[in-house]
């Protein structure tokens, strides 16, 4: 009997101990000396990476690069969960927003030693990722711009040109040509515009424009081209700013304009919109939008909307007489627990060469940050039939456009977190845009920690 | 725990010529006796105790520890003594959020409660179909996203077919989960869709527990089924009932899942229940002493809810027999 319970704690044990280095394994499990791993979110993306792999494998013999695609919130995740348990890939696509984090969790690798020049690539694209310490944490990869899609069956039944829309100019004080534009192109379920003498604002069967939410911080494909074009900026400073400017009166008038536009009945209200089943490229597909500003990385998106002819615009002409767009890129970072840096070091440096980004760029799904992928995908999108201009003219002509990167600062999930209920607050609920100021002092007060 | 109480205090020798030589049976030997069961014991509650050490009491004691200090998983903990619990009294987020929560549960488990009693009461009145039973479980057998998903699907606002009925009925549509009044109610509905049928086979079980006869002799003295329902089924499952409110109380507490698929705490933090606020404190925002503080929160209104619960049900006691 003795024996017996010996043997069953003997076996206890080595079972329970078999489950934790089980555990451990798994981690381990993909890194090593001649593997680098790598992670993306983008599954439009992957074929146009694996074929850079295969370069990079030819041009390195011994070394594989192991690729993962992961969806956007999944991701996020995952790879803070990898970096706590240390099952974090060797390279990772990194984005702006989660860049100050990481930088301050002291997560990344310094990528000085890569060599990597501001002039190789679009302006602005690689100064974003030197971090507070002013070492570089990501090599650039890729950009996009924001434009406004609009259906163009749409548009000419309302008797507007293409040249008509590329020549829209707004005022926070009565919205320009380019809210009269929307209103024209808002037909309420009796058929009349929203322009028109009658028009039945409580309901409307099409809108002028389509809803993307309260924007939470950054606003990108919402408020923020009529922010930046009426002069704002997020930060004091470019980079790794101390002072969100939420408080600043043009921004307030350009948010209480913009949310205005859905109590006038020329966007739809917050409630029908969803962040999972009804953002504003579902609302153009279902033909409940007739235009919707939206991101570069949803070009491919609109071209495939069946029975849709879905062509793009400018961003309108603000107060201060240029046009705006964010011009937001991605990067990518090596991590600091990478177990094969070396490797990984070697890869980021092919993913940010020409070499690599020209192969990107002839897949035309994402514009290369390189000029030369640019150009690479602008050739492979005109192959397609899609027109790209209105994304890539605000990168090229500095005179009239403004271009304004993600809001670069320490804390920006805070900021986030805090800002995403104010505005839907504003939106949704009709609080006053004078409510900002309070957040902002809250989240400056996170950031001056 | 008791263990090995079944041992006799003595035990007859084996044969009667060994008589002579059995010492009488001294205490010591029952003991170390007992110990040799009690030893087996160890060894079968050693996984169920090692998945409690490791799984729950460690998590807890630790979470505890980090309520007291400024945490974000990859540098040291740092000792803030009461900073937390003193940044959660004056935090209005976490109160709303208690709120959002309170009033989830509320809904959640009033509507879940008297709807799986009266499915619960007519599955054992009405039918003996195993099928029905079945049937009144299959929401249950779906994952809480797929569901959550699926119900997002159908509401949503524009384009979800349960708005397109409404509108073609002439009605206006409703925001059901986009608007600040509508999507607390909703995601609680959605919730016992979902558990109704559990909870329904739970309270049937304890049905199935009360003696027929009861029924019977209720029914010669002229009872109607009213009668009989407040009389007899109501008393006698108490004890059942009081099991699946405290088990669905506190599992209602915790939701998450649904709300992190449907609104994502939104719209304008009103969904925002307790526990997708430490969700988002912890993974998004990294402060995890903070996360923490919250969730002991959470544990000591959990712990006092139930004890409330378990006083006033008298959940421990039958009125049976």
């Amino acid at each position: 009997m003795r024996i017996r319970l010996r043997t069953l704690v003997a076996a206890t044990g080595a079972l329970a101990l078999s489950l934790v280095s089980g555990c451990a394994q798994q981690g381990a499990a993909g890194s090593s000396a001649n593997t680098v791993t790598y992670w993306l979110w983008d599954a439009n993306q992957l074929p146009a990476y694996q074929a850079c792999a295969k370069g990079f494998e030819k041009e390195n013999p011994g070394l594989n690069v192991k690729i993962t695609q992961l969806g956007w919130s999944d991701y996020w995740t995952k790879l803070t969960a990898g970096f706590i348990a240390g099952t974090q890939p060797d390279v990772f696509t990194d984005h702006i927003q989660n860049f100050g984090q990481y930088a301050d969790l002291k997560v990344l690798e310094p990528l000085d030693d890569l060599g990597i020049e501001d002039s190789d690539y679009q302006p602005g694209l690689a100064a974003n990722w030197i971090g507070k310490d002013g070492h570089r944490y990501g090599a650039p990869k890729d950009w996009d711009t924001v434009a406004l899609f609009y259906n163009s069956k749409m548009t000419k039944d309302a008797g507007l040109t293409a040249e008509q829309l590329n020549s829209l100019a707004w005022n926070p004080e009565d919205g320009g040509t380019f809210e009269k534009t929307i209103a024209h192109l808002t037909i309420d379920r009796n058929g009349k515009r929203g322009d028109e003498p009658g028009f039945d604002k409580n309901n409307v069967k099409v809108y002028g424009m389509a809803s993307n939410g309260g924007g939470f911080g950054d606003g990108q494909t919402q408020w923020s081209n009529f922010a930046a074009s009426a002069g704002w900026s997020y930060l004091d400073k470019p980079r790794w700013g101390t002072k969100y400017q939420y408080d600043s009166k043009t921004f307030q008038s350009v948010v209480k304009w913009y949310f205005g536009l859905a109590k006038k009945g020329y966007m739809p209200p917050l409630s029908d919109y969803n962040v999972q089943s009804n953002q504003a490229n579902t609302q153009v597909a279902a033909g409940k939008a007739a235009t919707a500003f939206d991101g570069a990385w949803m070009i491919s998106s609109y071209a495939g909307f069946k029975g849709r002819d879905i062509k793009t615009a400018l961003t309108p002409v603000g107060p201060t007489g240029k046009r705006a767009t964010m011009m937001n890129g991605l990067a990518d970072s090596v991590t600091k627990a990478s177990e094969n840096k070396a490797g990984a070091k070697k890869w980021v440096a092919y993913l940010a060469s020409d070499q690599c980004q020209k192969v990107v760029g002839g897949y035309g799904v994402v514009f290369p940050a390189t000029p030369a992928g640019t150009e690479a995908a602008v050739a492979a999108y005109r192959k397609k039939g899609i027109d790209v201009s209105s994304f890539t003219e605000p990168v090229a002509d500095k005179k009239n456009f403004r271009t304004f990167s993600y809001p670069i600062a320490s804390y920006s999930a805070d900021m986030t977190a805090l800002m995403s209920p104010a505005m839907e607050d504003i939106y949704g609920n009709g609080k006053p845009v004078s409510s900002l100021d309070q957040t902002n002092e809250q989240i400056n007060l996170i950031l001056s920690q | 725990m008791t263990i090995a109480s079944s041992s006799p205090p003595s035990r007859l020798p084996a044969g009667g010529a060994t008589e002579t030589r059995s010492k009488p049976r001294t205490r010591r030997d029952d003991v170390s006796e007992n110990r040799g069961d009690g030893r087996l014991a160890a060894v079968f509650i050693a996984p169920a105790l090692l998945g409690f050490l490791v799984f729950l009491l460690w998590p807890t004691l630790r979470g505890i520890y980090l309520s007291f200090t400024r945490f974000n998983l990859l540098t040291p903990a740092e000792w803030v003594g009461l900073d937390n619990y003193v940044r959660m009294v004056n935090d209005p987020i976490f109160w709303d959020s208690l709120a959002v929560t309170v009033e989830y549960v509320v809904i959640n488990i009033g509507v879940q409660t008297v709807a799986a009693l009266a499915i619960a009461v007519l599955l054992q009145r009405l039918t003996r179909s195993a099928m029905l039973r079945g049937i009144v479980l299959t929401p249950y057998l779906m994952s809480n996203v797929v569901a959550g998903l699926v119900w997002l699907w159908i509401l949503d606002t524009q384009l979800g077919i349960g708005n397109e009925i409404i509108s073609a009925l002439g009605a206006d549509r409703i925001p059901f989960l986009a608007d600040e009044t509508w999507a607390i109610p909703t995601i609680a509905l959605i919730n016992v869709w979902r558990h109704v049928g559990y909870t329904a086979l739970l309270l049937f079980a304890g049905l199935q527990a009360i003696p027929n006869d009861m029924y019977e002799a209720a029914r010669v003295d002229g009872a109607s089924e009213w009668r009989m329902f407040w009389r007899i089924t109501m008393p006698l499952l108490r004890p059942v009932l009081a099991v699946v409110l405290i088990m669905t109380v506190i599992g209602s507490f915790q939701v998450f899942d649904t709300v992190a698929v449907t609104t994502a705490g939104g719209p304008a933090n009103a969904t925002n229940v307790l526990q997708y606020y430490i969700y988002g404190s912890a993974f998004g925002r990294f402060q995890f002493g903070y996360a923490s503080a919250m969730s002991v929160a959470l544990l000591v209104v959990l712990s006092a809810i139930t004890i409330l619960q378990y006083r006033l049900t008298r959940a421990g006691r039958t009125d049976l027999g």
